[in-house]
């Protein structure tokens, strides 16, 4: 028990990174498991989504530009994946690497805009009033912000859970990642399914960005840093798996955070030792099905 | 390409390269020793994208590994040639050996997926490793080589010395090419389920592959050290990984030699652009990703695996 009053506020931070990255990797886990797309622009969307946040909200937002920053970063986000999937039809056919190199490209592109637009800074703002104190867990103080942020992980996993398997679209994505060209088959069109998978992963990704900023705050490389997380919770979960996005994402924050405090050097070591055991105890991931 | 030219090209290419500061300014002279490190580096990365069809984007993990061990071991032990340049290419191929194990397990997009992940976190290790790495600000004041108790300093003899290790690794990778060992690492390029099926143990081919090319790719990391005498944690970043990726592409994926001419193309467009773009190099990298994929439209040179016909 010491221990974890030595550590509750490591752990708390690790699920609340958990909570972040989920919401951040499940649009590049559903794009990749239901498309076959691998999008390496995910983490610019993310910075894109982090400096909207900033510039809407400001240093110090009410509730109101703060959720009008959520707003205007789900909007950006929608096009820019909306772009996204229609810059990557022409490569339907093409290899991983290929996509991987356009997607690269535009990643590469948008980051240095930003930082031309908003310069190599750190950009960081307050939470909105009444999440930017502190409260008292167990004589620990801890940020509110970061509790809050995990509630709305819990809310946004158990809605995503409902969407997908519950519902008429969450039954048509599930069945996307299975088998791609049956869905196409009976009648449901591959383009469009493409369209609104790659918009809203895109969209959840720059309000994850919205999100991150009383955090992380928005700065040049922030971008490259989130799209790695997200890649190894994609990987340790399987490709396509929401719940496998769920727990490769607390597993990936707990490292992140705990392992930081633990074991402040080994951390870098600690994701790549993740990363290896998952893929060679379950080379798709810990929770990818029989399919593919 | 007639047999004579065969013959022919590559034997001007020889001449021409080694004679070159003797007709060159000092200035091109240390550019065009750029272009040979870096070359060794996209040569040993085409060993890997277009031969064996593993397409890495932590490539330069291993050429900075190299560059920091060959730059530390001048700096703390002895900066006499070739000992500093034989300890980059261990490292090389020692880190490789560390981290491939996992990634050549991993097939189609995890391959990708996970030397990105490598790249990265040997990045952060070069760059939070303070004591050893010098972290951000990097290794620097790298004492110059010596050759019989002599600094190579000026610029022709450094070149020569360049010149001549790059020779020495271009050597290693094209004797490996032709093999046979070489011919199957093609093969599982085309089709590695014939490959298994034909009883060759793909696995372990691959994970040697990854090893050879990792430790050229060190030897590359210790020319670097040797040639500009400063390594930081950018020469193994991912910029760096994405330029000779680039490079490969551009050379056509399976020639080490296009590799190398791609490598003194980026080069050429780095060192040429760089000052005019205030440091937004990366920009023009990406819009060159963009119109290579865009306008290779038969997939990136041959990395798409042929169905035998």
């Amino acid at each position: 028990m010491a221990w974890l009053d030595a550590n509750l506020v490591s752990v708390l931070n690790g699920v609340a990174i958990g909570c972040l990255l989920f919401i951040l990797a499940i649009g590049l886990s559903l794009v990749f498991g239901m498309m076959d797309v691998l999008n390496l622009a995910h983490g610019a969307v993310f910075l894109v989504g982090a400096y909207a946040g900033w510039v809407v909200g400001g240093t110090d937002p009410s509730w109101g530009t703060f959720l009008l920053a959520l707003a205007v970063a789900l909007g950006i986000g929608l096009l820019v994946g909306g772009g996204m999937s229609l810059l990557t039809e022409p490569l339907r056919d093409r290899s991983h690497l290929d996509q991987a190199l356009l997607t690269l490209g535009i990643a590469l592109i948008v980051a240095e805009l930003l930082s031309m637009a908003f310069g190599n800074d750190v950009q960081a703002a307050d939470a909105p009033p009444g999440l930017d104190g502190t409260v008292s867990l167990f004589g620990n103080a801890y940020p509110t912000y970061r509790l809050a942020l995990i509630g709305v992980g819990a809310v946004f996993a158990v809605g995503l859970w409902l969407l997908m398997s519950r519902t008429m679209i969450g039954s048509v994505i599930r069945a996307t990642v299975a088998d791609r060209d049956m869905v196409s088959a009976i009648g449901i069109a591959q383009h469009r399914v493409k369209l609104a998978v790659f918009g809203a992963g895109s969209a959840l990704a720059a309000a994850a960005g919205v999100l991150g900023v009383p955090i992380y705050g928005a700065r040049p490389g922030l971008d490259s840093t989130v799209l790695i997380l997200a890649l190894v919770v994609v990987v340790i979960g399987g490709l396509g798996s929401v719940r496998g996005a769920l727990v490769g994402a607390l597993v990936i924050g707990q490292i992140e955070s705990l392992g930081r405090a633990v074991l402040a050097d080994a951390a870098s070591f600690l994701l790549f030792g993740a990363l290896a055991l998952v893929l060679v105890l379950r080379p798709r991931g810990l929770f990818a099905g029989a399919v593919r | 390409m007639s047999r004579a030219a065969k013959v022919v090209v590559p034997a001007v290419a020889w001449l021409a390269l080694a004679g070159a500061p003797v007709f060159l300014a000092p200035y091109a002279t240390t550019t065009l020793a750029r272009m040979l490190v870096f070359g060794l580096l996209a040569a040993s990365l085409a060993l890997l994208v277009g031969v064996t069809g593993l397409p890495s984007l932590g490539h330069a993990a291993y050429f900075g590994a190299g560059a920091y061990a060959a730059g530390w071991f001048a700096q703390h032990v002895s900066a006499a040639a070739p000992y500093p340049l034989l300890v980059a290419a261990v490292t090389g191929g020692v880190v490789a050996a560390a981290t491939g194990w996992v990634a050549v397990r991993a097939r189609g997009v995890f391959f990708l997926v996970l030397t990105l992940a490598i790249g990265e976190i040997v990045r952060q290790v070069a760059e939070t490793w303070e004591p050893v790495t010098g972290g951000s600000n990097g290794l620097y004041g790298i004492p110059a080589t010596t050759l019989a108790g002599e600094p190579v300093v000026h610029p022709a003899l450094l070149y020569w010395f360049v010149f001549a290790v790059f020779a020495v690794g271009f050597a290693v990778l094209w004797l490996v090419v032709r093999s046979p060992y070489g011919t199957a690492l093609h093969g599982i390029h085309d089709n590695e389920p014939r490959m298994r099926a034909l009883g060759y143990p793909t696995g372990l081919y691959k994970y040697g592959v990854f090893v050879i090319a990792g430790t050229v790719a060190g030897l590359a990391g210790g020319l670097l050290a040797t040639q500009q005498r400063l390594v930081t944690p950018a020469d193994l970043g991912f910029t760096t990984a994405a330029l000779a990726l680039l490079a490969v592409i551009i050379g056509g994926a399976r020639s080490l030699w296009g590799a190398c001419v791609g490598a003194g193309l980026v080069i050429l467009v780095r060192d040429s652009l760089g000052p005019t773009l205030d440091g937004h190099g990366p920009l023009v990298l990406g819009v060159l990703f963009v119109l290579v994929v865009y306008l290779m439209p038969r997939g990136v040179a041959g990395i798409r695996p042929r169905r035998a016909s």
